[in-house]
């Protein structure tokens, strides 16, 4: 058993395991903290941002979801200056690509789009990029708009952690960076995806979905993770 | 190799070199090659020969000297006497009239005392004066003595504690206590340990620890072996741009020669010490200067960094301790383990002992690659060494720590230079780039176009870096176009916070800078701008924008 860690969060004392992250210990009890790029089961990024939190006696700002609790630690989930930076952080997300959620197969189910109106972004305060990327219909049963994508990572980890192929990753850097499938090949003719469809699974915008099927049963968020835990379980 | 037999060899080097009455040292380092410095050399030793001075001159094939405006540079002792320009034709007239007949070619001579003045050379201290590919010549110079002495003479903690007292702080940029760092690797459980030189320096105009690369590498050696020895590691990795190919070639060979003469390898010294290094080449992106990016490119994976904690001590490559030193931090190693850590903290100010090298370039007379004390003031280092600004110019600003430092103005001249004082004014240490401006530089487009590298330079994993600084970008680029209101410089100054303080690493959270220096202290360019759409400088809202930093 590894020992006991007590923090507080938000002016709650709490009991966490040692080498667990702050968000892990929020969410165990009952704290709140707006994640994107995270997903239960699979390793943290900490790309997007969204579930930064403040550590007194610290000006930095921590990811929570990589961040791992220490004794005493005195965590804020929620701050005047929290609020605002994560309001810049989904309305630049929103303005990076074309995201129309009128026109898009998430609307409704999307988690980009419930953190915007749960943060009370409501116009954009910087102008969108129309970027024109090709859609990939080319398989059979997916497809994938990198115009709707977000970059954190969730398909490239659960293609890899998961289902063990690693089919997916990023190609060029900064702005530029794309998801592609093997050597930038078309979904359709990459050799080694299983076409398991994990990846649209874990998609938490309309950039990797199942062609055909209602939005609500493609975004199982918590299909990755029931899969993490039954395997554990063994 | 044994002790004795390094005290022997460099006894015999030293006697080699007194032979000689003269010494003529060329620098071939990246900045004098492309203006044929290696021409030059040969024009040296052709004319030794020809006038039958072989016996009494020596011709040496050396490293950086400093003057980088004067390439190809050529430095003759004894004397120091600094030749500029130096051409094959005008080598044959240094030979024959310096060496042969002892008169010094005065009109050929660089005459400005007041760049070498105010200079200390601690890291740079055999650059320019030793043969780079030749380890014997770092051997007469005392080299591999502090490697000796540490490892005969000293524990693993006394190595720390004697770096510890000498207060040296990274000289990458973070400034933050080397033998703090020493402490938490050697202490960290784990094993086995890494050491890591980094050598990924990529930031527009700065060239001092490729300079240093190319001039001393057994000094980033000699260092790594130590540090090494002081954490317990056995295995080291030199992390280098390959855009850097002379450095690289010179670091192979050097660590071929350093395992040959046995400072590298089993047993050092016949102790029970050992350390091996190995060079891993970068790929070409800036952000893989970073340390947990290090780590990824080292590892074999795309060069983007993580959040910390954990930090590398704890869990580097391969999950396991490492030490990531800048080359310049490793270099001073040597040198606080022979004179003592109480000489190296008595040079600088208090907070901040030592010196650091600065690549000195933009609008100064005297561009080049310049070591001080800590504690120099700005005005010491671009009026006094740079010879400030070219005639009819009129001083406008300096950026101090690369793409991502700050601009200072006029009236911070006189700040002295440490990680503190420049970070409160907005500046950073940064790698040690200092780029000067004169009243002919815009500074809302001076901004842009350092924004603008950082855009490119971004990995792409974090938002406010991958996407704040494009858009931060894109209101700049309007704002040189004509663009924009006075509400957008309260928009840019909120965005420049975001992305400062919400960003992943290093790259992110200093990208800014440019942005919010130039808008605190040349604000009035901005509004000119935005307000009456007119460029101060008139190098905006021309066909093709402006043109940058020239």
């Amino acid at each position: 058993m590894s020992k006991p860690i007590e923090l507080t969060i938000d002016g709650r004392k709490v009991v966490a395991e040692e080498g667990e992250t702050i968000l892990k210990a929020a969410k165990k009890n009952g704290i709140y903290v707006p994640t994107l790029c995270y997903l239960e089961g699979v390793s943290s990024f900490g790309g997007c941002r969204l579930c930064m939190v403040e550590i007194k006696g610290s000006p930095r700002l921590f990811a929570s979801c990589i961040t791992p609790v220490a004794e005493g630690m005195e965590v804020l989930t929620d701050s005047e200056r929290l609020r605002r930076y994560r309001k810049w952080a989904v309305e630049l997300l929103l303005a990076e690509r074309p995201h129309v959620c009128s026109v898009c197969v998430a609307n409704g189910s999307c988690e980009l789009q419930q953190l915007a109106t749960e943060l009370g972004v409501d116009h954009l305060r910087v102008d969108r990029e129309w970027t024109d990327y090709e859609v990939d219909l080319t398989h059979e049963r997916f497809a994938y708009d990198p115009n709707r994508c977000i970059l954190c990572t969730r398909c490239i980890r659960v293609c890899d952690e998961v289902e063990g192929v690693h089919t997916l990753d990023l190609m060029l850097r900064g702005k530029n960076s794309k998801v592609v499938f093997d050597l930038d090949e078309n979904w359709g003719f990459s050799q080694s995806c299983t076409s398991c469809g994990k990846c649209s699974a874990a998609c938490p915008v309309g950039a990797l979905y199942v062609k055909g099927k209602p939005l609500s049963e493609v975004k199982k968020k918590d299909l990755v993770s029931f899969i993490m835990e039954r395997r554990s379980g063994k | 190799m044994k002790p004795d037999e390094l005290r022997g060899l460099a006894q015999k080097e030293q006697e080699a070199r007194k032979s000689y009455r003269f010494r003529i040292n060329v620098c071939c380092s990246s900045g004098c090659m492309p203006f044929g410095a290696l021409r030059v050399l040969t024009a040296f030793r052709d004319a030794v020969r020809e006038f039958k001075v072989e016996e009494e001159c020596y011709v040496a094939r050396t490293g950086c000297i400093g003057t980088c405006s004067l390439a190809p540079a050529v430095l003759v002792e004894p004397g120091d006497y600094l030749y500029q320009n130096v051409t094959p034709e005008r080598a044959r007239e240094i030979v024959k009239e310096h060496i042969v007949n002892g008169r010094p070619v005065k009109s050929m001579l660089y005459g400005n005392e007041a760049f070498f003045k105010k200079q200390l050379r601690v890291v740079l201290r055999n650059t320019g004066k030793i043969d780079p590919l030749r380890i014997e010549d770092y051997i007469a110079v005392g080299g591999y003595y502090a490697l000796l002495k540490a490892l005969t003479r000293m524990t693993p903690q006394g190595v720390i504690e004697e770096v510890a007292l000498s207060g040296l702080k990274g000289r990458g940029g973070a400034g933050f206590l080397t033998g703090l760092k020493w402490r938490y690797v050697a202490r960290a459980p784990g094993s086995p340990k890494y050491v890591i030189a980094n050598l990924d320096e990529g930031d527009p105009g700065v060239f001092a620890n490729r300079t240093l690369a190319e001039a001393d590498p057994h000094a980033i050696l000699e260092g790594m072996a130590i540090a090494a020895y002081a954490v317990g590691s056995q295995k080291g990795y030199i992390y280098v741009r390959s855009e850097y190919p002379l450095a690289v070639q010179t670091l192979k060979k050097a660590i071929e020669a350093a395992k040959s003469m046995g400072f590298l390898g089993e047993n050092i010294f016949e102790t029970s010490f050992s350390f091996d290094v190995e060079l891993r080449l970068g790929a070409g992106a800036f952000v893989a200067g970073e340390e947990t990016a290090i780590l990824a490119s080292i590892e074999g994976r795309r060069a983007m960094p993580r959040p910390r904690p954990p930090y590398p001590a704890q869990s580097g490559l391969w999950g396991k301790p490492t030490l990531v030193n800048n080359v310049e931090t490793l270099a001073n190693v040597p040198v606080i383990l022979l004179k003592g850590s109480e000489w190296f903290s008595s040079i600088g100010s208090k907070n901040c002992t030592g010196t650091k090298c600065f690549s000195l370039t933009g609008k100064v007379n005297n561009p080049g690659l310049i070591e001080v004390p800590m504690g120099i003031t700005l005005r010491e280092v671009v009026f006094e060494i740079g010879g400030g600004v070219p005639p009819g110019r009129r001083f406008k600003a300096v950026q101090v720590g690369g793409p991502s430092g700050g601009f200072l103005p006029e009236q911070l001249l006189d700040l002295p230079i440490d990680y503190e004082s420049l970070t409160k004014a907005g500046a950073i240490m940064g790698s040690g780039g200092i780029v000067v401006l004169d009243d002919t530089s815009c500074m809302v487009d001076t901004a842009k176009f350092f924004t603008e590298f950082c855009v490119d330079e971004s990995c792409g994993k974090c938002t406010p870096c991958r996407a704040g600084l494009h858009k931060l970008f894109k209101i700049l680029d309007g704002f040189t176009r004509g663009e924009g209101s006075v509400e957008d410089l309260s928009k840019v100054e909120d965005l420049c916070e975001f992305i400062k303080e919400a960003s992943l690493c290093g790259l992110g959270q200093t990208a800014p800078n440019p942005t919010l220096t130039t808008l605190r202290y040349f604000r009035d360019e901005y509004v000119a701008h935005v307000m009456d759409k007119r460029c101060p400088a008139g190098k905006c809202f021309r066909s093709g924008g402006g043109g940058g930093v020239e």
